[in-house]
């Protein structure tokens, strides 16, 4: 028993971390009816941008901060020049764009900074494990990161102008328009918070399973299935949906198909979802307007 | 902004004064349509300061594809002057900041989001608090304040109407653009948002021009008209005239 509940919460703890990539791939999709398989490896390299900070002997929050700045403003370039470009472009080109993306993060990433794993620092500290054991500080600091970070998030959804003005462009962008609201900028703006979030993910994650180019490949396929799981229009069901996966992650591997195969959970949920509730838990049908 | 504003109403109730009144929009020669396919072939009307302008016309004339021309939603040459400035081919938004409210084809409804996020986004290009011009909608539109906190996909259509209407306005629209109210309503509903309309072109300052297939309704409350026959003016006078005219009567009123 206290080695199930042991697994359900270091389960919540990695699930935090996918929630964060759930969210940034609910964000861009409501935006742009898109996945952005890119944006794993965004956030890899965004890591790497903190480690070299860090090795640079910039400190750990500082390193964080500026690590956030760069990704944002990186994300609004790349909506900028390679996205908006392929804005009335067939989906198909914007799917080779992403995965086009994916890929030279992953290469320049290993040519910038080799394939071999590295560690990566937590400022949370070794310690002691706390909660009776079952939690590294690290992963209970990671916790409160992402609860912050998706507070924070939603505030700002609920509760600012630009917020409000950032859901009409997603919701309906010929009305924003007519409202005065530059959708392309909204755009751009989505595109730099979502590597912003991505990056913190990437941060979280890295001192767990140390920094490599590959390092999110499993995670984007994990908050992809989690983002499903909580319905793809959802932000909501995005945040609980990452926490399922990584919960289902945990007891799939410890009780059922093992360590070897858990990633294959992901792809069983993805399946599974599609074909029994293409909506997920908190989505909506999308209706295409004629 | 609130500069300009005095500025503007100070002109308009000058020039009301004098003999040529300068209208706030006016359309020479403009061509429009989609890609290949030519929808307006050279339409000439204005819309003067504080009046109510309407285009009449049956489906497929032009109507829609003047007001998206207007709004810069659709490529047009030839002029569109509003203001003293040439606005073709200005971006949507642009021209919305200049202060055009826009109640589209369709309604424009943000379904996801609740009727008061509506609203705001509505005065979403202004810079001075709305908070007010929010509560003076439900003055309008009492309807909407017993919605306030629902979703407007839940709305019923002459309720997302009303909301459109109450959008646009959230601008403090200096030209409003109509694009068929009475579209899909019943006529009971229809009567009620033309009622609230005339109220709004009686206390607000605007200029509005109003599309509408419903001849009788938009001839009872504009002052000036005019008839679009694929893409080309045919008619224009004094809303009064147009409606005593033989062959508009029987054409478009029907009796």
């Amino acid at each position: 028993m206290e080695g199930l509940l042991h697994q359900v919460i270091s389960g919540i703890a990695t699930g935090s971390i996918y929630a964060s990539i759930s969210l940034a791939l609910v964000m861009i999709f409501l935006a742009t009816h898109q996945i952005n398989f890119a944006q794993g490896e965004m956030a890899m390299f965004s890591t790497y941008i903190a480690l070299t900070l860090i090795q640079a002997g910039v400190p750990y929050w500082g390193a964080f901060v500026l690590t956030l700045a760069l990704s944002f403003i990186a994300g609004m370039v790349m909506q900028r020049t390679v996205l908006e470009p392929l804005a009335r472009a067939p989906v198909l080109a914007s799917v080779g764009a992403f995965l086009g993306l994916l890929l030279i993060f992953n290469n320049i990433a290993g040519w910038l900074f080799t394939y071999s794993l590295q560690p990566f620092p937590s400022p949370f500290g070794e310690g002691k494990p706390i909660l009776g054991g079952m939690l590294s500080r690290h992963e209970v600091g990671s916790i409160g990161v992402t609860l912050l970070v998706l507070v924070v998030v939603w505030a700002f959804f609920r509760f600012t102008k630009l917020g409000l003005a950032l859901r009409g462009a997603a919701y309906n962008p010929e009305s924003s328009r007519l409202v005065g609201i530059p959708v392309a900028r909204m755009l751009s703006l989505g595109w730099g918070l979502a590597a912003a979030i991505g990056a913190i993910a990437g941060m979280m994650v890295a001192p767990i399973v140390f920094l490599d180019p590959n390092m999110m490949g499993g995670v984007l396929l994990y908050a992809f299935a989690g983002a499903l799981l909580g319905g793809i229009t959802s932000p909501l069901g995005a945040v609980v949906g990452g926490v399922l996966m990584g919960v289902i992650e945990n007891l799939a591997g410890a009780y059922v198909v093992g360590t070897e195969l858990k990633l294959t959970t992901a792809l069983v949920i993805i399946v599974l979802v599609l074909v029994i509730k293409p909506t997920g838990l908190f989505g909506k049908a999308l209706a295409s307007r004629v | 902004m609130s500069d300009t504003e005095k500025s503007t109403a100070e002109k308009g109730t000058a020039e009301k004064g004098g003999a040529g009144e300068i209208p706030i929009l006016e359309a020479r020669d403009l061509h429009a349509g989609y890609g290949p396919v030519k929808v307006l072939h050279g339409m000439d009307f204005v819309v003067n300061t504080g009046g109510v302008t309407t285009l009449l016309g049956a489906n497929g004339a032009g109507k829609t594809t003047t007001l998206r021309a207007i709004c810069g939603m659709v490529r047009s040459t030839g002029e569109l002057i509003f203001d003293g400035r040439r606005i073709n081919n200005m971006p949507t938004e642009a021209i919305a900041a200049m202060r055009v409210g826009h109640v589209p084809d369709g309604r424009g409804t943000f379904m996801e989001l609740s009727v008061e996020e509506n609203l705001r986004l509505g005065g979403y290009a202004r810079r001075d608090p709305i908070e007010a011009d929010i509560e003076r909608m439900f003055g309008y539109f009492p309807k909407l304040k017993d919605r306030y906190r629902q979703q407007a996909g839940t709305l019923s259509g002459g309720e997302q109407q009303m909301l459109a209407i109450a959008r646009a306005l959230m601008i403090k629209p200096r030209l409003l653009l109509l694009d068929e109210p009475s579209f899909g309503l019943a006529p009971l509903i229809v009567r009620e948002i033309f009622a609230i309309m005339r109220q709004i072109i009686a206390s607000e300052r605007t200029s509005i021009l109003l599309v509408e297939q419903n001849a009788s309704l938009a001839l009872a409350i504009a002052d000036m008209a005019y008839l679009i026959e694929t893409g080309k003016i045919v008619m224009s006078g004094p809303a009064a005239d147009i409606r005593k005219d033989e062959s508009v009567r029987r054409a478009y009123l029907g009796y």
